[in-house]
């Protein structure tokens, strides 16, 4: 098949040459892998000569190998493969929780994986060495095409070939006109059309669709562009949650949050100064419908400033809507409840008071949390610290096997149900611990005479009194809470715009067609003009003949057709009639 | 935006429903019409192009004689156009119903019927789209219904433009039966709004590319899986193997194998594009909703795979010692992947993409 297209090339000699900068394949076969060194002369210079030649020789070849077609494909088929695995094990970098539990479930397979890598794929050493093998190869190919299609640029269409007839589109009359009078007239017709012309003694050559190769390049260099915008990205970027309550505010600093992690670049002098308060939040459910209970709008409405204590500015954050502050952006996350309660210790003394994040266990925002109560003292004064766990519901229900759970995530009957602890919380021993668990190593749980668990589901404005004055418990009202992510990431700007520069290359190689015309006109013996038209394209299509019927028509309005003498073989020609639609060929780099 | 105080409208969604059923109906009587159509096709003669492979295969290069319509040679020179692609030299089958007149009609009834199954189709989206009051793209019902009618759609679009494309009509309704069965049995989800995280005008962008890029790689993917059909059948012709029995016989029918693989080419290049925006456009709504445009979450993960599949497939085609089969093969794997992005991702793999709700 190819062979076919080979004969034909050599045929056209020039005219049919460098129509596309896609490099040469060679068949299968043909390369014979061996020696580079030739004669190794004696003596150890010819040792060394011998063996630069030979090194540099097969450095050469491993180097067309690695740049040629086919192992760009099995880069490319491996590249897919190797994103697999990443889909379906849980990954570190996607979700941390998820991964850790499958480690934790699958304690005989989880060491292999991990020493695969089947946690983080994606940063993994055999994902990267093949892509980066895959844009080496790219490269190789790119670089030395590019300086190839500024040459093309530079140099005229190809002279006109000896045989137009043999090209795939071909067209010819007689006429009247003068030769030069049809030549200027196809000039200015293909120059209209966008063509390149160049104008020969009897022939002008022409060729359009350069933008075929160019848009190819652009997209095969798009992709470097977003590879480099994406690494940059990863590399300078700052990502940290933070649970702000209604009321409360942040300032952007380390500290202040919840958790951060950084790109291995950006650090805590990198923070942008900015800050905002969360003034209130809004959320709707579907009261009715199949999807009852489902959010239909979360709101977050806030107040943020620039700088360290700038202007404040009125704002809101939606999901789907993030706000921009400062070149960082904060997304809404989640929400939940914050039960406001007041704590008194055995002197009566108020303790704690204030709101408590509860975290959601489910759709319907059964929520779970804890209060410590460090400086508590018992009725005799001593120091005893408090501690309560328990749940919030929204929508309180008693369920007869699941207990008490939360049926609606608006708070249509809320109720807090909590339990208290005394003893030590173990918040002295200067450990880090998780806000929202309480350690009751060191704790016993209140009980009251008869021996049963202290516990109450409380409305708003009910109390808890602890056995033995030990004090007592107020849930006084309830503050929402926003969980806000706070992103930096810079080079996304870089990463749109090559990812646009890709589509619109794409875009270029795959509908434009590279073609070249050709017309002649040459005064014969009888003193009568013979011209005529040949189209080529790599990329033929049934188009070519369609493009060279209208200049045809263009070419007739100056040089009308004139009597034939008597027809010669025109006829077997229009016998056969199998049509045949040359094909389209797809784009390479 | 009070999508909250949007009440769902129900009548309109019932119509909805009864308009995808109805559609169902009709399309499965296409679906016999075509297979009508392909049985009394088997009753024409396989010899007679049996007999036009031998001539067409033995003869020079093939030379085209397009005429502008004109009937005198003084008026208008003709283009003549020359063959150089790498064609066989075999003529396109002559279609499901071969030369058989009767077959020839249920075809016919069958393009008519799925067109009138295809306006119910239609209207059972939009009814849907009405009901809701928004994009009927929410979840994998609704994809996969809107799905179907966009693939219909396509086809009836290219029967209209007079593309040759009538072969597809028995694979099309068959896939079309299967994808709405799915979407009414396994996939139902009753008509209702949208979570916060879906109310985004990138939902229209992202998602209705998604679904015309999947309609349109399935026309490719049914030309492609047809070709290596063909072509196996074609290599046997020309290696002499007898052009006998039913299954030559409905081979016979098909378009060439060059045609077939045009085809296919021609569909996959040209979505190619629009399926690099689908993914860029729900890169650019990942950046806005979850605060990353690109975290490897499986769905981004197998959109990946299904374009470097493709991208695989457009060089491969154009590469020597790879075009033909292989190439067909890589673009067969990359439809796979593109569904199992659909089915596998949202059913058996949880993701950022869950709330597509099964």
């Amino acid at each position: 098949m190819s062979t076919t297209d080979k004969t034909d090339e050599k045929e056209l000699g020039a005219a049919g040459a460098q129509l596309s900068t896609a490099p040469e394949e060679e068949e299968a076969g043909i390369i014979v892998p061996g020696s580079f060194g030739g004669l190794r002369k004696p003596g150890f210079a010819g040792g060394a000569a011998w063996t630069v030649r030979e090194v540099w020789g097969w450095l050469r070849w491993m180097w067309r190998q690695l740049t040629s077609m086919r192992v760009a494909l099995i880069l490319l088929f491996l590249v897919s493969l190797a994103a697999i695995p990443g889909s379906l094990v849980p990954q570190t970098s996607v979700n941390a929780v998820k991964a850790q539990d499958f480690i934790d479930a699958h304690p005989t397979v989880a060491p292999v994986y991990e020493k695969l890598g089947l946690f983080h794929v994606y940063s993994s050493v055999w994902f990267s060495a093949i892509y980066i093998l895959l844009f080496v190869s790219l490269a190789g190919c790119i670089v030395p095409r590019s300086w190839q299609f500024v040459g093309q640029l530079r140099a005229k269409p190809p002279a006109a070939p000896r045989n137009l007839t043999r090209l795939p589109a071909y067209a010819t009359w007689r006429t009247a006109a003068e030769p030069d009078e049809v030549l200027d007239g196809a000039q200015s017709a293909l120059r209209r059309r966008r063509f390149r012309t160049a104008r020969a003694s009897t022939a002008v050559a022409s060729e359009k669709g350069f933008l075929r190769e160019a848009g190819n390049l652009l997209f095969h260099i798009a992709l470097f562009g977003l590879l480099i915008s994406f690494a940059v990205g990863q590399l300078w970027k700052g990502d940290g949650s933070k649970l702000i309550v209604e009321g409360d505010g942040f300032a952007n600093t380390i500290t202040a949050y919840d958790d951060f992690t950084p790109g291995s670049f950006y650090g805590a002098d990198d923070l942008n100064a900015f800050g905002f308060d969360l003034d209130s939040f809004n959320a709707t459910y579907a009261t009715s419908g199949p999807d009852k209970g489902s959010a239909r709008t979360f709101r977050a409405n806030v107040h943020y400033w620039t700088g360290a204590d700038g202007k404040k500015h009125k704002g809101a954050i939606e999901v789907n809507k993030p706000l921009e502050i400062a070149g960082s952006k904060v997304y809404l996350n989640g929400h939940g409840y914050a039960p406001v309660v007041t704590v008194k210790d055995g002197s009566g003394t108020v303790v704690y008071s204030g709101a408590v994040a509860f975290l959601p266990t489910d759709a319907n925002l059964t929520s779970t949390g804890v209060i410590k109560v460090p400086d508590a003292v018992d009725k005799n004064g001593k120091a005893d610290q408090l501690g309560f766990s328990g749940l919030f519901t929204p929508s309180f229900k008693l369920d007869s096997t699941l207990g008490p759970i939360s049926v609606f995530p608006a708070l249509a009957n809320p109720a807090l149900i909590l339990t208290a602890y005394h003893g030590d919380l173990g918040v002295d021993s200067g450990l880090p611990q998780n806000v929202y668990q309480l350690d009751t190593k060191n704790m016993k749980q209140f009980k009251d005479s008869k021996g049963n668990i202290v516990s109450k589901a409380m409305q708003v404005g009910d109390s808890m009194t602890l056995p033995n004055g030990a004090g007592s418990i107020t849930f006084d009202g309830i503050k929402t809470f926003a969980q806000f992510q706070v992103t930096h990431q810079p080079a996304t700007g870089w990463a749109l715009t090559s990812a646009f520069s890709a589509i619109i290359g794409l875009a270029g190689s795959l509908f434009i067609q590279r073609r070249r015309v050709w017309v002649r006109a040459v005064r014969g013996d009888d003193g009568v003009t013979v011209v005529e038209l040949a189209g080529l394209g790599r990329s033929e299509s049934a188009k070519i003949a369609d493009e060279l019927g209208t200049f045809v028509d263009i070419l007739l309005v100056t040089a009308p057709v004139q009597a034939e003498p008597p027809p010669e073989e025109a006829s077997e020609a229009s016998e056969a009639s199998a049509e045949t639609q040359p094909e389209d060929e797809g784009a390479r780099a | 935006m009070n999508l909250a105080a949007a009440a769902v409208n129900e009548n309109v969604a019932h119509i909805s429903n009864y308009l995808i059923y109805s559609a169902m109906a009709v399309y499965t009587l296409a679906f016999l019409a075509h297979v009508t159509e392909w049985t009394f096709g088997s009753r024409s003669k396989v010899a007679v192009q049996s007999a036009a492979l031998v001539t067409a295969a033995a003869a020079k290069p093939a030379v085209t004689v397009k005429s502008a319509g004109g009937t005198t040679v003084l008026e208008r020179p003709q283009v003549v156009t020359r063959a150089t692609a790498s064609d066989r030299g075999i003529p396109d089958g002559p279609g499901a119903a071969g030369e058989d007149e009767q077959g020839d009609m249920y075809g016919r009834i069958a393009i008519s019927l799925t067109v009138l199954g295809w306006a119910l189709h239609v209207g059972g989206v939009v009814a849907r789209a009405i009901s809701v009051e928004r994009a009927p793209w929410g979840n994998m019902y609704e994809f996969s219904t809107t799905f179907g009618a966009t693939a219909v759609t396509a086809y009836l679009v290219l029967l209209a433009l007079g593309k040759n494309v009538r072969w597809i009509g028995l694979f099309i309704t068959t896939a079309v039966l299967l994808d709405l069965g799915m979407a009414v049995s396994v996939l139902y989800t009753a008509s209702d709004q949208l979570v916060p995280a879906l109310h985004s005008y990138w939902l229209w962008i992202h998602v209705s590319c998604a679904i015309i890029s999947g309609a349109l790689f399935f026309l490719g993917a049914t030309a492609t899986f047809l070709f290596l059909f063909r072509d196996s059948y074609e290599t046997g012709l020309l290696g002499g193997k007898p052009n006998k029995g039913r299954w030559a016989n409905a081979m016979s029918r098909l378009p060439a194998a060059a045609t077939l693989d045009k085809f296919a080419y021609r569909v996959n290049a040209a979505v190619f594009p629009l399926w690099t925006f689908t993914i860029v456009a729900g890169a650019i709504w990942a950046e806005a909703a979850w605060g990353r445009y690109w975290g490897w979450d499986p769905k981004e993960t197998w959109s990946f795979i299904t374009f470097v599949l493709y991208a695989c497939y457009l060089h491969a085609r154009a590469t020597a010692g790879w075009k033909g089969r292989k190439a067909a093969y890589l673009a067969l794997l990359a439809f796979a992947c593109f569904l199992f992005n659909y089915y596998g991702v949202n059913i058996f793999i949880t993701g950022k993409h869950s709330y597509a709700g099964v």
